[in-house]
């Protein structure tokens, strides 16, 4: 019996197997922030113990940062407390960090790709569920709690169940104006928001062959908003070009090995997934999310579904489209929208600021809608400057912040009005997620950047 | 850090039946500032415990004074979302030991597994009947059995096996964490490391 890339991967890292209890999984790149680090800092501390490898530790700030102004100091005391708890606990225990307004700050799973640090065939954990990004890679990386990151600074392992494996095959060419957002909100508007729970996901098929390294981290970045532990793409020839050449990836021989080992990284044609499921790419649409959770998403111009054709409980499905104020049977396309919001782990990479600069192009931002873009990483935003595309930006009368999470979660100021409705790149359209009482509806860049400029929900294949 | 051992708990129990609760519902973002892991209760369901302008939801069952205790009874796919462990804590911290729902979201799971909270799943079948049990008698006595692995609603003579796996099983009943594992490990781990390339 042949193995899954998924298998290959985490066998390698298994230090030691725990019969009828996990595995205890060794971690290549552990990547830290200031918001799930802070307590088990000081959990080591309080039990003596010191980070075991802190060159596989990665440091950065990103969740609790403002997005603009960051060279002067960040007003609320309570998030620079925890900038500087991090910087204290980095500094002490030697660990690289890039802080506020280090030239190489930026959204943690931005950067780590940006400068070599994800790798293919490698284990990845950070204190934050889209850490399943690096999954693009062929890594196999997941979001871990507080304790677990307290466990893998303190002994560079975790200790998990290992998960089952499911396949998703799409074939066929994806239709003009269909992104990997779109792809993604697809698969879960099918799977639900809880179809992969205990599951990592392998993508395969012509679909994710021909996605660009940015579109394969989008689509594996929201593998966790169907309930998968993470979700993974072989490498190839675009992966090795992508990582080539960056600040971490070995050089040298030390590549021409690596590159024997990533050669294997592929699941063998006899081994064997729990579940396989597949899709036809051709019969994706642009999509767009109605509720409060990334499986409420439906082609752009559908209607809203019956509560009947549901896998959630009426009750739940109701007060979700009751906190949106939508009815069912309404048109998504047409509704006001109030704010934009581009950016995120999910969508704030350069290409995502390319697709949304070639819609908004030669017009006019809508003068009603107030838009927040906020690259990844302060390297996105200076590509955004050196290609062009801040001009373009400015003149259609978008502003550029500086990097962070920002109001992907609304820990900052950068938080959505209750009752406002905000198109979001983002990957939660969760109650509050973008400020208390706000109403969020995930799309693709392209999507966004249409309703920036129409002011309601319009079809962006009407401005390719 | 130290949690209650876990042994027999028997509760009155607190009904929650909506569905896809994710981490954000149990605690906002906004709250994830502190550096300490102190006060997390207080902001439990924040937003569904007080109305926008801060005043208590009488809705909301943490509100309701009827219903009491330490265990938490909620819809399938409960602690879905972003994965920070402050949603665990903060269900301790408001004083639930036990999470009974049809369905966790992983991460959260082993986030109440790490720090003392059994998340104990039952049958869809099995929720629906314990959540209406819990609404005509608000009163009713609710046995966990973590060591024979058994729930129990000794009034309705109902009784379920539940699974978990031994070690974590082991863990919280003794109080201890993987940490504790881990840290007799350093040497194989350390070897293990020169074993692999990156």
């Amino acid at each position: 019996m042949g193995k899954t890339l998924f298998d290959k991967v985490w066998d390698k890292h298994v230090v030691r197997s725990i019969k009828d209890g996990p595995d205890v999984l060794f971690i290549d790149r552990h990547m830290v922030h200031e918001v799930t680090s802070p307590v088990a800092f000081r959990g080591l501390e309080n039990r003596n113990l010191k980070v075991l490898f802190p060159k596989k530790t990665f440091a950065t700030a990103d969740h609790n940062t403002p997005t603009l102004n960051q060279h002067l100091p960040v007003k609320d005391p309570l998030s620079s407390k925890q900038l500087l708890a991090l910087e204290k606990n980095a500094k002490k225990h030697k660990i690289l960090y890039w802080g506020l307004g280090h030239k190489k700050n930026g959204i943690v799973h931005v950067i780590g790709p940006e400068h070599g640090i994800t790798l293919p065939g490698t284990t990845i954990v950070c204190g934050d569920s889209h850490t399943s990004t690096h999954g693009a890679f062929g890594a196999i990386a997941f979001g871990i709690g507080t304790s677990e990151v307290e466990m893998v600074l303190s002994s560079q392992c975790v200790m998990q169940q290992k998960p089952k494996r499911m396949r998703i095959f799409i074939d066929g060419k994806l239709q003009k104006g269909v992104t990997p957002k779109d792809v993604a909100l697809f698969i879960i508007s099918k799977l639900s928001a809880s179809g992969a729970t205990g599951f990592f996901i392998e993508y395969s098929g012509e679909v994710f062959k021909d996605m660009s390294m940015e579109g394969r981290m989008t689509v594996c970045n929201l593998s966790i908003e169907m309930g998968a532990r993470g979700g993974m793409i072989a490498p190839d020839e675009k992966t090795l070009e992508y990582i080539k050449d960056r600040e971490f990836t070995p050089k040298g021989n030390a590549w021409k090995n690596a590159q024997k080992y990533w050669n294997s990284l592929y699941s063998d044609i006899d081994a064997n997934f729990d579940k396989d499921i597949s899709f036809d790419g051709s019969l994706i649409d642009p999509m767009i999310t109605f509720g409060t959770n990334p499986g409420m998403g439906i082609s752009i111009s559908n209607k809203i579904p019956s509560s009947r054709d549901q896998s959630d409980n009426e009750k739940s499905y109701k007060r979700s489209l009751n906190y949106m104020n939508f009815n069912e049977g309404e048109n998504m396309i047409g509704k006001k929208i109030d704010y934009v919001f581009l950016g995120s782990c999910t969508n704030g990479r350069i290409e995502d600021f390319r697709a949304f600069s070639k819609i908004v192009q030669g017009k006019k931002k809508a003068d009603d809608v107030i838009a927040w873009l906020v690259p990844g990483s302060h390297k996105v935003r200076n590509s955004i400057k050196e290609e062009g595309l801040l001009d373009i930006l400015n003149d259609a009368g978008f502003e550029l912040r500086e990097p962070g999470c920002s109001a992907c979660l609304a820990m900052n100021e950068d938080k959505i009005p209750a009752g406002k409705y905000v198109i979001s790149t983002s990957n939660r359209n969760f109650e509050g997620r973008q400020g208390p009482g706000s109403r969020t509806l995930l799309a693709s860049p392209i999507a966004v950047a249409a309703a920036a400029i129409t002011g309601k929900i319009t079809d962006p294949r009407k401005y390719l | 850090m130290a949690y209650e051992k876990f042994n027999i708990l028997k509760s009155t129990a607190v009904p929650l039946p909506i569905e896809n609760i994710d981490t954000d519902q149990i605690i906002p973002a906004r709250f994830l500032k502190a550096t300490e892991r102190l006060g997390f209760g207080d902001n439990l369901f924040r937003d569904w415990r007080y109305s926008s302008d801060n005043n208590l939801n009488e809705n909301f069952v943490l509100n309701n004074c009827i219903y009491d205790g330490k265990i938490l009874i909620a819809g399938k796919n409960f602690g879905s979302g972003s994965s920070r462990e402050h949603a665990a804590w903060a269900i301790y911290d408001y004083g639930f030991r036990c999470v009974i729902s049809s369905f966790f979201a992983d991460i959260f799971k082993n986030n109440c597994l790490n720090i003392g909270v059994l998340p104990l799943k039952v049958t869809q079948e099995d929720l629906d009947y314990i959540l209406e049990l819990v609404f005509e008698n608000p009163s009713l006595e609710i046995t966990v059995d973590l060591m024979n692995q058994k729930l129990i609603i000794p009034d309705k003579e109902f009784q379920r096996f539940f699974e978990i796996n031994s070690f974590k099983k082991n863990n919280l009943m003794n109080g201890l964490d993987d940490i504790d594992y881990l840290k007799n490990m350093k040497d194989e781990i350390i070897n293990f490391s020169n074993k692999i390339p990156f």
